[in-house]
C-alpha cells in the first residue's frame, strides 16, 4: 500500500442542511466538521473517545466525533451545537447551562450539552444504566442517573453540581 | 494514521472476500477501539472494510429458546432490549458497567468481543511489547503491574482482556458464529474463543484471517439471580480491576466468571462446583493457578470479598 492518501466523496445531513466533501478517508467526523466544515463549536480534547467534548449527535445518537471516520457517515443526520440553537435563539439545554453556570471555561460545553440532549432521550426510550436499580422499570430521573450517563463527558473545571443542575432543570426534575 | 484503502461491504460474502484479497485488511464496524489504536499506529491496516451496512443489526429468537444477537447490535441497544433485560440482565448489567454512553452507541457486539488489551505497555509505541510487536519483549513483566493479570500468564505476555460483555457472555455460555473466507461457517463457544498469550500473545483469537464475526448466540435463558459486580477506580467510565458475573439459582447453586484478571473472562467448572460452599471455596477454585505479583496480588482477596458481595446479593 502506498503512503498516498485514499481520498473519497461522502455526503451528510449537517445541521440539516446537505454537505457534501471529498476527503482524505483517515479524516474523522470531528475533523471533517471543524476543519473542512469549519463548524468549530465541537471540540478536539483527547482525541481518543476518553473526554466526550467531541460529542455531537449522529441520527439521533450521540457519539465520540474522533472515533469515527466521516466516510462511515454517508447520507448520516448530524446534529452538532451550531444545530442545537444560536446566540439569539438557545436551545433550552443551553439556556440552561447559561442559568446554572454549568461551566468555566467552555471547552468541554459543546459536547455536554449534546450529550445530554440525546441522553435525555434515551432515558425517555427507557434505556437503562448502571445505576437502574431495576433493569425492567422506565429509568428515573435521579441526579445519580444523570451523573452516571454524562459520565463519558469530563469537565476539568469540574462544574459538575451545576451542569446537573442545569440537565435537571431541562428533565423537568425538580432540584 | 497510517494511509489504507476503504471500501463499504455490501454482502457478507463480499466483505470476506475483500479480507481475503488484500493482506493486511480489517474490518470496521463500530471502530471506537480500531480507530483509537489505528491513531497511535498501534493498528495500520491497509485495507479497511466497513462492514455496518450489513444485516447484523437485530436480535432473533432462536428455534431452542435462545437469542441470536447480530454482530452489528450496539452495546446500547443490546443492553436496552427488553428480553435481554428479562431473560439475560448478566448481560445488560455486563455492558451497562461498561464504557460510556457514547462509546456503547457506537460499539457493536463482535466489536466488544475483539477489543484489545488497555495494557499501557501496548499502548506506548516507545516501549517493547510482544503483543504489539511480536519478539520484542513483554515490558509489563517487572513493570508497573497493579491492573495486569494474575491467571492464565505466560512469560510473553500477562495483558488482561477488558471487555465486560464477554464476562457475561462467559457465564452464560454464548457461542460465537463466523463466516470464513472460504463461505463456510462455524460456531466457537466463547470457553474457546480466546486463545492463551502462549509464545504468541499477538494471535488472541480463534478466528482465522478473513473470518468475519456474524452474530452471538445464546442458549435458553437459565433464570436464577444474575449480578455483575464491577471493581473499578473510579464510579464509572473505567475498566475493571477485577469483576465477577454470577448466575446464582434459589438452591444456591450456579456460575460464576471473572473480569479483569486475564486473557478472557475466566470460568472455571470447579468453581461453579463450589459455589454451593461459598465464596471463599469458589474463589479459592478460580484462583488456583493464579501467579500474582506484588503489586497486583490484592486482586486476589479482592475476589473472594467481591464475590462474597455477590452470594449475599443473590441470596438477598
Amino acid at each position: 500500500m502506498p503512503d498516498q492518501p485514499t481520498m473519497s466523496d461522502v455526503s451528510m445531513l449537517v445541521n440539516g442542511e446537505t454537505r457534501k466533501l471529498r476527503l482524505d478517508v483517515r479524516t474523522t467526523l470531528l475533523d471533517a466538521l471543524r476543519e473542512h466544515l469549519h463548524l468549530t463549536g465541537t471540540k478536539k480534547g483527547c482525541d481518543h473517545g476518553q473526554c466526550g467534548a467531541c460529542t455531537v449527535i449522529v441520527a439521533g445518537r450521540r457519539i465520540n466525533s474522533c472515533l469515527t471516520l466521516a466516510v462511515m457517515h454517508e447520507g448520516d443526520s448530524v446534529t452538532t451545537i451550531e444545530g442545537l440553537g444560536t446566540p439569539e435563539n438557545l436551545h433550552p439545554m443551553q439556556a440552561a447551562f447559561v442559568k446554572h453556570d454549568g461551566y468555566q471555561c467552555g471547552y468541554c460545553t459543546p459536547g455536554q450539552i449534546c450529550s445530554a440532549v440525546a441522553m435525555l432521550d434515551e432515558i425517555k426510550a427507557g434505556t437503562p444504566s448502571h445505576v437502574s436499580a431495576d433493569l425492567m422499570a422506565q429509568p428515573q430521573l435521579t441526579a445519580m442517573e444523570l451523573r452516571e450517563r454524562m459520565s463519558g463527558n469530563i469537565c476539568r473545571c469540574a462544574a459538575y453540581p451545576n451542569i446537573i443542575d442545569a440537565i435537571s432543570e431541562v428533565a423537568g426534575r425538580k432540584t | 494514521m497510517k494511509s489504507f484503502a476503504y471500501e463499504r461491504a455490501a454482502s457478507p460474502a463480499e466483505a470476506v472476500a475483500a479480507a481475503t484479497r488484500a493482506e493486511g485488511a480489517k474490518f470496521i464496524a463500530g471502530g471506537t477501539n480500531l480507530l483509537d489504536l489505528m491513531k497511535l499506529e498501534i493498528e495500520a491496516p491497509t485495507h479497511l472494510i466497513d462492514v455496518n451496512g450489513l444485516a447484523f443489526d437485530k436480535i432473533e429468537a432462536t428455534p431452542d429458546g435462545g437469542l441470536r444477537i447480530g454482530a452489528l447490535v450496539r452495546n446500547t441497544d443490546l443492553a436496552a432490549d427488553e428480553r435481554v433485560r428479562r431473560d439475560y440482565p448478566l448481560l445488560s448489567r455486563a455492558l451497562l458497567a461498561g464504557a460510556s454512553g457514547q462509546l456503547r452507541n457506537k460499539a457493536t457486539t463482535a466489536g466488544n468481543l475483539l477489543q484489545r488489551t488497555r495494557c499501557p505497555y501496548f499502548y506506548d509505541t516507545n516501549q517493547p511489547c510482544n503483543k504489539r510487536q511480536p519478539g520484542s519483549g513483554c515490558s509489563a513483566i517487572g513493570g508497573f503491574t497493579r491492573n495486569h493479570a494474575i491467571l492464565g500468564t505466560s512469560d510473553a505476555c500477562i495483558a488482561t482482556h477488558p471487555s465486560d460483555m464477554a464476562v457475561a457472555m462467559r457465564a452464560l455460555d454464548a457461542t460465537v458464529e463466523t463466516l470464513r473466507a472460504d463461505g463456510g461457517t462455524r460456531s466457537i463457544p466463547i470457553a474457546e474463543f480466546y486463545r492463551p498469550p502462549g509464545d504468541t500473545p499477538q494471535i488472541e483469537t480463534m478466528l482465522m484471517p478473513g473470518e468475519l464475526i456474524t452474530a452471538v448466540t445464546l442458549p435458553e435463558p437459565v433464570g436464577g439471580r444474575q449480578i455483575y459486580r464491577k471493581v473499578r477506580d473510579r464510579a464509572s467510565y473505567a475498566f475493571a480491576l477485577v469483576s465477577v458475573g454470577a448466575i446464582v439459582q434459589s438452591d444456591g447453586s450456579g456460575r460464576v466468571a471473572l473480569g479483569g484478571v486475564a486473557h478472557k473472562p475466566w470460568r472455571v467448572e470447579a468453581a461453579d462446583t463450589a459455589l454451593l460452599r461459598g465464596a471463599k471455596a469458589a474463589a479459592a477454585q478460580l484462583l488456583a493457578s493464579a501467579t500474582p505479583t506484588h503489586q497486583n496480588a490484592f486482586k486476589l482477596p479482592l475476589i473472594e470479598r467481591t464475590l462474597s458481595a455477590v452470594l449475599s446479593e443473590a441470596r438477598g
